[in-house]
């Protein structure tokens, strides 16, 4: 009887230290995870410094494509007025896409791929349009939240920000209305 | 002196010290001796004191793992050297670069050394691989060496890949932005994998350091662990693989024979290395620019073959399915059953040499021909074109080249009649050949936006000349 005990005992230790032991590596491996991985504050930094103000709506031409190359985005001001602001990167490869005026388009040098104006996919690889920045128009100037990306799988016209329809503040509507 | 016989000889000071260090000859007059010297040196104490006289034919190796060995030492003094001028942040690396080259004194030297010993250290690897496979060097006391082999390739690319970003150029920092974009595809894990390659958001100051501390501290230590233990095993398992012989072989003291062989073949790589460094130098193109992608843009060269994937089939395939069914067909490679295979002939037989052969030379053709079919007459318009891209160019590509290939092995069984080891020797040729291609295809053959063409004056050269003329 105490021998068995003791063999019980003993098993039981065994089977104790064999768990301290993996608990140990998996704590290891937590702490060098944690000496690697992207580290929050960064992207807080780059939050807080992300908003970006573009200048007064009436600055920006219907059917133009301004570059932001400071916040890595182009601020697109369709035909009916609206803005998008969309990050410059490809959504296949991560690309920088310039604007081709010519061509009315979007084409990635690295694949060929092309998106319109509202960053919807004209041609592959690409399968998704370009990512957006949140556009918030405040007292008629244009400001981008170029700190969080946005994806899309589609373009929908929700995603557009009028000069006077969309308000996210509680400020009163701009004194002046763009057409 | 005779008077005090505890100390038979007096030596000078000198001398004591000197025999204290070597405790025994250091270079041997008789066989006896030539025994000796490897037990009691440390650095010879790896090797046995004897090898069978057929392990000596230069054919059995071509010295490729002992050529590996070279390159990792070549690639340990260069990098100690590199460390002590590179500056691993995004402002500075690039022109830590240009001091290096510039000011320090053989530093363009040393940086092309390291340079060329890495790009032919994954070369040395990959052949490596073919040769144990094709000598069947991988069965019994031999099998967990194969994994163990497959993980140092992995250090080696992971060394490769995370040296890459270092210089800070356009070629570096488009590349690894390809290559963290692709990781976005694998499914779920994706983006978490990308923001883990990236240390962020996107490439910047915390890539480059995550990039530099890998590259300098994890990726060596794990190689030099796992080449300790690879080379260990393989003299567990009886030393390098020799054919079967009847009766006991012959055998010859390693001091001189093997070992000179295998300094010559080091030395000859040195002065190599050394002399392609003195003429050929590492590339250092435009400091990086985020806001300029080059045309095209592409993945370093020993990872074009998945970028070339990449332009055939759907993502999910391309990016993590075909390289999982390729990764765990390697591991699994010495544990699928076999007949009893002879270990240490080239291709297991006269038949199993010509299969492969046809293999080889099947793949060289096809696979070229299906890649141009694919970018002329396969397009996405005109092939199916109301089916979803993942059924269009992932699913039913993917399905019709493995049934195309097990139609293959069959009729191959039916017409020739190979064993289990033959067979499966035919198929690895064939796969190998096809991801070669592929990547020959994606080095030398893609041109602006990634359209084939013929290769012609690289682009990547004006940019180098670009960046040299600027001071």
């Amino acid at each position: 009887m105490a021998e068995d005990a003791q063999r019980k005992r003993r098993s039981f230790l065994a089977a104790l230290a064999t768990g301290l032991a993996l608990v140990a590596t998996g704590e290891l491996f937590w702490v060098a995870s944690a000496f690697i991985r992207p580290r929050k504050r960064r992207d807080m930094r780059d939050r807080r410094e992300g908003l970006i103000v573009a200048g007064p709506v009436e600055t920006f031409a219907r059917d133009s494509v301004t570059a932001f190359p400071e916040g890595k985005f182009y601020l697109v001001r369709l035909s009916d007025g609206g803005f998008l602001a969309l990050h410059r990167r490809c959504t296949h490869l991560g690309c920088t896409v310039p604007w081709d005026e010519e061509a009315a388009r979007f084409i990635c040098p690295c694949h060929a791929s092309s998106f319109d104006m509202r960053g919807a996919v004209l041609g592959p690889p690409a399968a998704r349009p370009l990512d957006l920045f949140t556009v918030r128009i405040e007292n008629g100037i244009v400001k981008v939240d170029a700190g969080q990306v946005i994806e899309r799988q589609t373009f929908v016209p929700e995603q557009v920000t009028h000069p006077s329809a969309r308000r996210r503040t509680a400020a009163p509507p701009p004194p002046r209305r763009d057409g | 002196m005779g008077e005090v016989p505890e100390v038979p000889e007096r030596r000078g000071l000198l001398r004591s010290i000197w025999h204290s260090i070597f405790r025994g000859p250091v270079v041997p007059r008789d066989e006896r001796e030539r025994r000796r010297v490897v037990l009691i040196h440390l650095p010879l104490h790896l090797r046995p004191t004897q090898v069978p006289e057929a392990a000596l034919r230069y054919s059995r190796t071509f010295g490729l793992g002992g050529m590996a060995l070279v390159l990792i030492g070549l690639l340990m003094v260069t990098g100690v050297l590199l460390v002590f001028v590179y500056k691993p942040s995004p402002e500075d690396a690039h022109g830590s670069l240009l001091t290096l080259q510039r000011e320090v004194l053989f530093g363009r030297l040393v940086r092309n050394v390291h340079y060329w010993s890495a790009n032919f250290l994954v070369v040395v690897t990959c052949l490596h691989l073919l040769r144990v496979f094709f000598t069947g060097a991988f069965h019994g006391a031999r099998q967990f060496n194969w994994v163990i082999g497959l993980l140092l390739l992995l250090g080696v690319l992971l060394s490769n890949f995370t040296g890459y970003l270092l210089p800070w150029d356009q070629r570096s920092y488009w590349a690894i932005t390809i290559c963290a974009s692709m990781a976005s595809y694998v499914p779920i894990a994706g983006p978490w994998l990308q923001r883990l390659v990236q240390g962020g958001s996107e490439i910047g100051a915390s890539t480059l350091l995550n990039f530099y501390a890998i590259h300098t501290t994890i990726s060596p230590v794990f190689i030099l662990i796992l080449v300790g233990f690879h080379s260990w095993r393989i003299r567990k398992a009886g030393g390098v693989v020799t054919p079967p012989v009847v009766g006991t072989p012959d055998r010859v003291s390693f001091v001189p024979n093997l070992l000179m062989r295998e300094v010559a073949v080091g030395l000859g790589l040195v002065a190599g290395v050394l002399l392609l460094s003195v003429f050929a130098s590492a590339p250092l193109g435009a400091p990086a620019n985020p806001g300029m992608s080059p045309n095209p843009a592409k993945a370093p060269w020993y990872f074009m073959g998945f970028q070339e994937l990449l332009l055939h089939f759907h993502s999910l395939f391309s990016v993590f399915v075909l390289p999982l069914a390729a990764a765990v067909a390697l591991f699994l490679i010495p544990y699928l059953r076999y007949d009893a295979e002879p270990s240490g002939v080239w291709f297991l037989s006269a038949k199993g040499r010509r299969l492969a052969i046809g293999a080889a030379v099947f793949g060289l053709v096809v696979a070229p021909v299906l890649v141009i079919a694919d970018e002329f007459i396969f397009t996405r318009e005109s092939w199916l074109p109301g089916a979803a891209s993942w059924l269009r160019s992932g699913v039913l590509p993917v399905a019709g080249l493995t049934l195309a290939t097990c139609a293959l092995a069959f009729a191959l069984k039916r017409r020739f009649a190979p064993t289990r080891g033959e067979m499966t020797q035919t198929i690895f040729v064939l796969l190998v050949t096809a991801f070669a291609v592929l990547t020959m295809t994606g080095v030398w053959f893609r041109g602006r936006g990634m359209a084939l063409t013929w290769p012609r004056s690289q682009p990547a050269s004006a940019v180098t000349e670009i960046a040299e003329a600027e001071e």
